[in-house]
């Protein structure tokens, strides 16, 4: 598979992060595997087991995703965006984090949560929405949380997890603790005014977190040049005294090297660092838009896939082979499939969860509203 | 006047087509408005017909395409700036509240702001919490804004006209299941004035006062209520700033009983507004209390059931009016 022409990712190495004052060159995205798979940089240290859990958890996102894509189709559930394309760029960075860390999710990071080891039968009921939705049905589809795994729901309206992001870093340094904030960011949501005053804010008070943008090159049907005039999204953390740098975000061995460098750093009281993986949304925004209205097939057509690349990678080591291939691919449908089943058996949320959550205890007026939602019409 | 049937939508389009053609200073902005020609297709054909100088895809930023729009304003430009919904154009209240609702009241009253802002709000296709909310009151209740709130293609296109045509800053809240209903509309121009209700269904029994999505469940329910031999009539507000409480007053000293109806949340809405004016201005002619039906103050859930829990539906439209009529 090739990059797209647009984002060209010179072979050679070293994402080198431009300082707080901003170098004025073109960086040199951080790569250690070349599009065929090859190695060509230094390789984060991970042991066999995970170095092959990589490679299955971002198999389980494209199924997963591929899946749910078919039940909407269906009408089986209502909604659902893919990650399609960026399975290297989620899958690695939470890969890096600690099981402590907080993650602030964008659109597209069903994939963290995997890595966490939320369990994908809660994600369907997620999805679904019914009684076996931890979120009592409240939440739209891909709005899944998980408080036990430090992983927040991500927000309908774009950008404003990230104040929270560097406010919840705040708090981790206020309290002394060793936890780091992972924050993504879509290219488009880098236009909103809530990504630069947190941007900001971490820089001023060097708070332990990564921010993380998933450039995909798409914001809806606006391509990312009519989003910022600037050609490396990597740059403006210059502005913020934040070290910036462009990973390939279809290397997913970069990205854990980027992230977890970000994070060790953030660790040790070294601050905030901004990251911009470079990647490639291959589906439609969700599964109510059609891509095909605004960009060439042919572009979408070659995107860069960072599944085979790795598999090359392990495949030239002898970690993987076809055979192993299989067996993966019959356990994930096996695993999506007695999801399914599991979710579509469990009734509608108890009318009653209408009220939860809106107080710690509901106040008088919502208890009355509840009174009459149960009682039956006349 | 010969009149078509068209949808909302389409009737919404008409209007700016028409705006655009007739007035050079009108132009179009926000998220996927030209290329992708809107979120809902609200701005379908515009690009294409009037050009990227004046209808523009911005960039992902509402407090920027709201506050653009009140520069350009001031400009000397009739701004129509959509927002893909106005669950995210609260991120652009500084600007709406703060400056497009004061300026002309900052300046003396010597600036004007011909400003219309846009786009879709309430809930009932399972969007959720963030994304099915009604801000009429939040903006109504701040002096200086205009507030619309059309319920059938004819009013949608009507009220974008005078909207377009008005100098100060109007805040055009459409319904998201509204867009694909149909209704007649005439051929050609019409301008819909503001301040004036309709009465969509003739009553002597209970009046209903409502808006926007709110008023075709009215209907349906006064329909029911009809075959009951009970006569409804149903007030569609059109515009809640100004308000027309003449119209409702008129109604209210007939019918002797008036029920208020509204998608929003109860606490100090829309709905509490009116029958607060009417107890002030029609007491002594009301057999009954005000009675207000809104919808529940919860975050909008996800869940079908749920949705349909949290918001006015037609039997209890019809509930609440038989209790009233008892
Ligand atoms: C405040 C706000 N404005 C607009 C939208 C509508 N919207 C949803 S996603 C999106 C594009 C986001 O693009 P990007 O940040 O690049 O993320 P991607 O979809 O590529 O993952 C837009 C405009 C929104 N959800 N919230
Ligand atoms: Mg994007």
């Amino acid at each position: 598979m090739i990059p797209s022409a647009s984002h060209p990712v010179p072979s050679g190495t070293a994402g080198s992060p431009s300082g707080p004052d901003g170098s004025p060159d073109s960086q040199v995205p951080l790569r250690v595997l070349s599009p065929d798979g090859g190695l060509e940089g230094e390789a984060p240290d991970l042991s066999p087991t995970e170095r092959e859990a990589l490679y299955r958890q971002m198999s389980r996102l494209r199924a997963f995703d591929n899946r749910m894509i078919n039940l909407q189709r269906q009408g089986r559930i209502g909604f659902y965006g893919p990650a399609t394309g960026q399975e290297a760029t989620t899958v690695g960075s939470a890969f890096a984090l600690e099981a402590g860390d907080w993650i602030f999710p964008a659109l597209r990071e069903a994939g963290a949560l995997l890595v966490r080891g939320y369990p994908l039968r809660k994600m369907v009921a997620q999805l679904y929405g019914n009684r076996a939705d931890d979120a009592l049905g409240h939440q739209m589809p891909c709005h899944y949380t998980a408080r036990e795994l430090r992983f927040v729901s991500m927000s309908s309206c774009i950008a404003n997890q990230l104040p929270q992001a560097v406010g919840a870093a705040w708090a981790a340094r206020i309290r002394g603790d060793r936890t780091v904030v992972l924050g993504y960011i879509g290219d488009g949501g880098t236009s909103e005014g809530d990504f630069h005053a947190a941007m900001n804010f971490a820089g001023v008070f060097r708070t332990p977190c990564v921010i993380l943008c998933q450039n995909n090159r798409w914001a809806i049907s606006v391509p990312v040049e009519k989003q910022t005039a600037v050609r490396e999204i990597a740059r403006k953390a210059a502005a913020y005294g934040i070290p910036g740098l462009q990973v390939d975000g279809n290397d997913v061995l970069a990205v854990v090297a980027a992230t977890r460098a970000a994070a060790d750093r953030a660790r040790c009281g070294g601050g905030p660092t901004f990251i911009e993986a470079l990647t490639y949304r291959a589906g439609p925004h969700t599964t109510s838009d059609d891509p095909t209205r605004y960009r060439a097939s042919e572009e979408a057509g070659r995107w860069p896939d960072p599944i085979p690349r790795y598999r090359a990678f392990l495949e030239a080591s002898g970690a993987w082979d076809e055979e192993r291939e299989r067996g993966l691919q019959a356990e994930l449908e096996g695993e999506i499939d007695a999801a399914i089943e599991e979710v579509e058996a469990e009734p509608a949320p108890d009318p009653a969860s209408l009220i939860e959550g809106v107080f710690a205890t509901p106040p008088a007026l919502l208890r009355d509203q509840l009174e009459e939602v149960l009682r039956p019409r006349r | 006047m010969s009149m078509r049937e068209i949808t909302y939508r389409d009737a919404l389009n008409e209007a700016l087509h028409e705006e655009m053609a007739r007035d050079p200073s009108v132009l179009v902005l926000g998220e996927e408005v030209a290329l992708y020609e809107g979120a809902y297709k609200v701005t379908r054909g515009l690009l294409a017909r009037f050009g990227e100088r004046r209808v523009k895809d911005t960039p992902i930023a509402e407090e920027v395409i709201a506050g653009s729009a009140i520069g350009a304003a001031m400009g000397g430009l009739r701004p129509v700036a959509e927002m893909m919904t106005w669950n995210f154009a609260i991120l652009a209240f500084d600007q709406i509240i703060n400056h497009a609702a004061k300026i002309r009241y900052m300046f003396g009253g010597r600036v004007k702001l011909p400003l219309v802002i846009r786009g879709p709000q309430g809930g009932g296709k399972q969007l959720a919490a963030q994304h099915s909310q009604s801000v009429e009151t939040w903006l109504a209740h701040c002096p200086g804004l205009k507030v619309v709130c059309p319920s059938s293609p004819a009013d949608a296109k009507g009220l974008l006209v005078t909207a377009i045509r008005d100098d100060d800053p109007v805040m055009f809240l459409e319904h998201e299941i509204l867009y694909n209903a149909k209704g007649n509309v005439p051929e050609g121009e019409i301008a819909v004035p503001f301040g004036q209700a309709a009465i969509v269904h003739q009553g002597s029994d209970v009046t209903i006062i409502t808006y926007s999505l709110m008023t075709l469940k009215a209907l349906k329910a006064a329909e029911e209520l009809e075959r009951d031999g009970i006569h409804a009539e149903v007030i569609d507000l059109r515009t809640l700033v100004p308000l027309d409480m003449e119209a409702v007053l008129a109604s209210v000293r007939k019918t002797n009983r008036a029920l208020v109806v509204q998608e929003g949340w109860p606490v100090c809405g829309m709905a509490s507004e009116i029958a607060a004016r009417i107890q002030e201005d029609a007491f002594d002619d009301l057999d009954a209390p005000v009675r207000r039906l809104t919808g529940k103050p919860v975050p909008m859930p996800y869940n079908r059931i749920l949705e349909a829990q949290a918001v006015p539906q037609v039997p209890d439209i019809v509930a609440e009016v038989r209790r009233l009529a008892a």
